[in-house]
């Protein structure tokens, strides 16, 4: 048995590295969401008083609030789609015995292995040689590419033998490939869906460097606050900034209540 | 393991008609042909031609441009300086993760185990192009680091911390040291506490038990988090360029230079691939640890 105070002192490292680390980890965001109520013209100290100008700054600046719009337009668009293309190559390789299934497994997750800097330039190039322009569906293009592979992984890992014994069940009973598809499998499995979708969205919604690369007049948000970056230390980037966190979050608390509580519970 | 069990009965529930089953796989394995093989095979194309007086030439294919990038100090300067930042990254983020990790996994209370782990990770959801920002308001000559010092009279002009390899370190080892904790996390939790007390049992000390059996066991996580930390760093332009400046460049921004300021899309390609290889090599080497089941 040993005495309450060593115990305690124990503990003092631990708790110590925490504090600090935590420190550490919340510093930036602190700084950034502080200052962006920041009654002046710098957002660093001091802090001349609070107040909401900068994020009516970003609310009237209309470059701002279109980049935001392509933003959530490409997010969700690309995200649907690769869902889509992920879900079907899932169901394809799961439920039927296809010759080269390993193959094409690693050619679906291949784009994860490479920086977007890199699929980006390759996109670059490739729509520049075939004389296509610039633009948000480019972007979109690119976003269904670095996100089939995780769409395609999520859902495929939850096809289980506990479905197909359901959807053999329904094919017996007469039911077609498509009704077994969308009246079975989709409502068996669609927590992963919602899954693949919103990480898909999540991803696309702070991706930059692909959306530099393949865009030019319209752009989506995370190159706008980019082109914003060039003007220095701005309070409204601060602003949007902390906008843009909360939208995260609020993603992620979505998922977490839509997807993983259902889960837990059933 | 149960997962993969039910995976292998569900094997004769897969129907045998081959051709329907290519039908679904269709759609998603001509969008990545198109749009990730295609391109970088004209990448590859590309690097062999060359950009001479703002004309593309493709009459000659050559390794030129290969040779001039391992051939000039500035390209091989902007290589030794994305693995030097890259190592250095991965290094100090492992050390800061793995005993916030271990606190984590094995001393706050349970019921404030979830709770902590969502806040280590919380910044992780700011944006990606503002976060290396927020540090800037931290580093730069008028930020907090400065504007304390000289409040407290450590000096008498402002200083800046920024626009130098340590910052771009500090940006990249604030956002891997949340990853790694994540990866390391999820290994520690999953090692069975029976290992731990049966070396206790046994006459272990804390620390044996930690180097012998912890540590070994917690290798996977710390592997994955280590190859995710060195594939992210190493193609990343945004970090170094907000916080690093433009005073020594690593190879996403000399990448990116060859595309905006010279239009050298052979340069650029070339250099792509041979940083691709370098992540590939990299993949290939750690190969073993990446298996995710392990971890």
């Amino acid at each position: 048995m040993r005495a309450r105070l060593p115990v305690m002192l124990q503990l003092l490292p631990a708790a110590s590295y925490l504090v600090l680390i935590y420190a550490f980890i919340f510093l930036p965001v602190a700084v950034l969401v502080l200052f962006s109520f920041q009654d002046g013209t710098l957002p660093v100290p001091p802090l001349r008083g609070l107040s909401l100008r900068w994020y009516e700054a970003v609310f009237s600046d209309a470059r701002m609030m279109e980049s935001l719009w392509n933003s959530i337009a490409v997010a969700l668009l690309s995200s649907f789609l690769a869902t889509l293309l992920g879900f079907l190559a899932a169901y394809g390789l799961a439920r039927h015995r296809l010759r080269g299934a390993a193959s094409l497994q690693w050619l679906l997750m291949a784009p994860l292995s490479v920086s977007y800097l890199i699929i980006g330039m390759g996109l670059l190039i490739t729509f520049n040689s075939f004389g296509i322009p610039k633009s948000l569906t480019a972007i979109g293009i690119g976003h269904v590419v670095i996100n089939l592979p995780l769409a395609f992984a999520i859902v495929y890992s939850q096809l289980g033998a506990h479905q197909a014994n359901i959807e053999r069940a329904a094919r017996d009973l007469g039911a077609a490939e498509w009704q077994v598809l969308l009246l079975i499998t989709v409502p068996l499995i669609w927590p992963a869906l919602i899954a693949a979708f919103f990480l898909s969205v999540t991803l696309s919604w702070d991706e930059f460097i692909i959306a530099l690369l393949v865009s030019r007049f319209e752009v989506t948000l995370p190159v706008e606050i980019w082109s914003m970056l060039r003007s220095g230390l701005n309070p409204q980037t601060n602003a949007v900034g902390t906008l843009v966190f909360a939208i995260s979050m609020l993603l992620v608390v979505l998922v977490e209540t839509l997807v993983l509580r259902r889960k837990r519970s059933g | 393991m149960a997962a993969s069990i039910d995976r292998t009965m569900g094997r004769p529930a897969a129907r045998r008609d081959g051709l329907r089953g290519w039908l679904f796989v269709a759609p998603a394995a001509v969008w990545v042909v198109a749009f990730f093989v295609l391109p970088l095979g004209i990448m590859g194309l590309y690097s062999l031609w060359q950009r001479v007086g703002g004309k593309l030439v493709t009459s000659s294919p050559s390794l030129d441009n290969y040779v001039a990038f391992f051939g000039r100090d500035y390209f091989l300067q902007a290589l030794t300086n994305s693995l030097e930042v890259t190592a250095l990254t991965t290094v100090i983020s492992i050390l800061l993760a793995y005993p916030l990790a271990y606190i984590l996994a094995y001393q706050v209370p349970a019921r404030w185990q979830r709770l902590a782990l969502i806040l280590a990770i919380l910044p992780f959801w700011t944006s990606y192009v503002v976060r290396s920002y927020s540090w800037l308001l931290v580093l730069s000559e008028g930020g907090v680091i400065s504007q304390a010092l000289l409040f407290i009279g450590l000096t008498d002009d402002p200083i800046s911390f920024a626009n130098n390899r340590g910052a771009t370190i500090l940006g990249f080892v604030h956002f891997f040291t949340m990853l790694l904790t994540l990866t390391i996390f999820a290994n520690l939790v999953q090692i069975s506490p029976n290992y731990r007390r049966a070396a206790a049992d046994l006459g272990a000390s804390r620390l044996q038990i930690f180097l012998r059996i912890t540590l070994p066991l917690s290798l996977p996580g710390i592997m994955v988090g280590a190859f995710l930390t060195f594939v992210l760093a190493i193609g990343d332009y945004v970090t170094p360029q907000i916080l690093g400046g433009n005073r020594e460049l690593l190879m996403p921004q000399t990448i990116m230079l060859q595309i905006q300021r010279r239009a050298d899309f052979p340069m650029a390609s070339a250099m792509s691939l041979v940083l691709m290889l370098i992540v590939s090599a990299v993949f290939l080497a750690c190969a073993r640890w990446l298996k995710m089941e392990r971890v």
